[in-house]
């Protein structure tokens, strides 16, 4: 019986690290290529939540077919940051960086606040309470959905940089940033573009995510959070890291929260977090840098 | 003409020095109630500032989890206070060391396993959200319901036991401000200033002259804590309340920050002049907007937010560099 418990809610949690992996997939992009920390990046998915909780009320659009459509939206909003504000702040030290994503991030959540108010928020679907049962397995219909989506989604990005010309000239820049000038790559686009890539994933994730929590403008840096840990865990640059990072992460979240308290449930990932950065601070991915 | 400059320079930042530090001792005369709390925090943050550009600004170490050494002060004086009956002036101290022995274990466990840049300013945040959710769950300090002081009489002012009116607070923040302002001078001016320095701008290069950096850092990292740790036990018995939500929460950390580095990171008197802008920005904001009647919940924080970006964007080292050279103060060393 308590085996069964711990069963479900090892699954649970897999399958909502899923979706926090492909979240944490586009700061690791972002930081893999441009060298810059997102310090917006869980600002950005609540735009791209409270964007899918919009639609959702007043169009009746269903959250996972909202998915790619809100992908693009912030893809666009992602290149326009990097082509027009942060491209000059690449070269600059980490804290100005800091300060203008910073920035970036209160504007962001303040905004939301004006729009749509402190209160929580979320999206019931028709199939919000079904569930599949494997055996003595129950898993949420949402939640598989949603972390099958999200596989598919880090599949696409995966297979982007592997095989398309354009996944490949970003790896080029982030590989080698003078390399890639020389060869006459340009590098500013392809940054923009990275950025746009990355602010696309957080777009997925959060409109998958909307189907699972109650949203509130002031969640971004509790998200943004969990990227980071997500990130650092599975090593930052580290495409395969974040996903793992993310699994990881939901698992030790879902077992915090039933071997103890849930509202503790964050210390262990935090835990966890210095753990891995005292031990191998490249994450456990990471190539050594 | 330059070398006249230069030599005129620092008479010339003496004597504005003595012109501010005259104007804020005679400020609570003039100022009133509301003015001197607006004071209040922008002393606050000019010294919680100076604390933290200890470790940023002179040894190039970011920390963005600094609320873990005001949360540890607070709660160690007002744990103190209330259980124990030990006064704020005593219990500082002992707020300083707990705080300066947390910096000292995040300090060793980054700079020994060779944890830097980005890693290091995400560990410190970890760190802060650690302690955040720690006390949440700490009981006889409250919890998540919050850890309160006894609420003042304001009748009478018990300075022993900082207990008052804002005139006591204000003169005690201006006290402390002028103090970490002399002590950060010192410290920029001595050997170990120096070496801060070397190690800012390039960590091997002062490594193969010679130089300790591991402890170096650490003094950084300590000083830096034990300092804020003194702002922490100010802010619990100013606000008499501690909630581990608000004082551990990163947002305070981010709020630390932002004066010293809009104001000139590195600088001695950066993290002043950011408190002052910073805070006034914030109140200016708050009166046309109450004035205008459009005051929707958070439309000051996206003002707020795009002031910052506007002088992040066009004044990269802060706003005092550029002031200073107007001023015709020669630059600081630094």
């Amino acid at each position: 019986m308590a085996a069964e418990i711990y069963l479900n809610v090892a699954v649970n949690g897999v399958l909502t690290g899923l979706i926090y992996g492909l979240m944490a997939l586009g700061l690791s992009v972002i930081f893999g290529v441009v060298r810059v920390v997102n310090f917006a990046h869980g600002e950005m998915m609540m735009l791209a939540m409270y964007a899918a909780i919009l639609l959702f009320n007043t169009l009746g659009l269903d959250p996972i077919v909202m998915i790619v459509p809100l992908a693009g939206v912030l893809f666009a909003l992602g290149y326009a940051l990097q082509a027009g504000v942060i491209n000059p702040f690449i070269s600059r030290p980490e804290h100005s960086q800091f300060i203008l994503l910073v920035a970036i991030a209160i504007i962001i959540t303040n905004a939301l606040l004006i729009f749509f108010g402190p209160d929580a928020r979320n999206v019931q679907t028709a199939y919000s309470f079904d569930s599949f049962a494997f055996g003595p397995l129950i898993v949420d219909a949402t939640k598989v959905y949603a972390a099958s989506a999200s596989i598919v989604v880090a599949a696409a990005l995966f297979a982007f940089f592997r095989f398309a010309p354009l996944g490949k000239a970003i790896r080029a820049c982030a590989d080698n940033y003078t390399g890639a000038l020389v060869v006459g790559l340009n590098v500013k686009r392809l940054y923009a573009v990275t950025f746009g890539i990355g602010a696309a994933c957080v777009g997925a994730a959060g409109s998958m995510l909307v189907l699972l929590i109650d949203v509130t403008p002031a969640l971004g840096p509790a998200y943004t959070l969990l990227a980071f840990i997500i990130v650092i865990t599975g090593g930052l640059g580290s495409m395969a890291g974040a996903l793992l990072g993310g699994v990881l992460i939901g698992l030790t979240e879902a077992l915090a929260g039933l071997l103890f308290t849930p509202s503790a449930k964050s210390m262990f990932s935090f835990g966890l977090l210095v753990t891995v950065l005292l031990f191998r601070p490249q994450g456990l991915l990471g190539k050594k840098a | 003409m330059w070398r006249r400059l230069r030599q005129r320079g620092p008479s010339r930042a003496v004597a504005l020095l003595a012109l501010l530090l005259a104007g804020l001792c005679a400020a609570p005369w003039v100022a009133n109630d509301y003015l001197l709390t607006v004071l209040i925090t922008i002393l606050y943050f000019a010294y919680a500032g100076q604390a933290w550009n200890v470790m940023m600004g002179f040894a190039g170490q970011l920390s963005l989890g600094h609320a873990i050494y005001v949360g540890l002060g607070g709660y160690t004086a007002a744990v103190l206070y209330v259980y124990f009956g030990v006064g704020p002036w005593i219990g500082m101290f002992a707020a300083i060391a707990i705080s300066a022995m947390c910096g000292a274990l995040i300090g060793f466990l980054a700079f020994r396993f060779g944890v830097a840049g980005v890693y290091f300013a995400i560990l410190t945040i970890a760190f802060a959200e650690f302690a955040r959710i720690g006390f949440d769950h700490l009981r006889w300090a409250g919890g998540s319901a919050g850890f309160f002081l006894p609420v003042a009489n304001y009748a009478r002012n018990d300075v022993w036991n900082l207990r008052g009116n804002p005139m006591l607070f204000y003169y005690v923040m201006l006290a402390l401000t002028v103090t970490a302002f002399g002590l950060c001078h010192l410290l920029l001016k001595s050997r170990i200033g120096f070496y801060w320095l070397a190690i800012r701008e390039d960590e091997h290069a002062a490594r193969s002259l010679g130089i300790d950096t591991f402890r170096c850092k650490m003094l950084a990292v300590v000083i830096s804590a034990g300092m804020t740790a003194v702002a922490g036990v100010f802010f619990a018995f100013y606000y008499n309340n501690l909630f581990p939500e608000q004082v551990f929460h990163i947002s305070r950390s981010i709020e630390l920050i932002l004066g010293p580095i809009i104001g000139g990171i590195g600088t001695l008197f950066g993290p002043i002049l950011g408190a002052f802008l910073l805070t006034g920005l914030s109140e200016l904001m708050q009166a046309l907007l109450a004035i205008t009647g459009i005051d929707v919940p958070g439309i000051k924080q996206v003002f707020y937010g795009v002031c910052l970006l506007a002088v992040v964007m066009g004044l990269p080292e802060g706003v005092w560099p550029r002031l200073a050279a107007k001023l015709g103060l020669t630059k600081h060393p630094s």
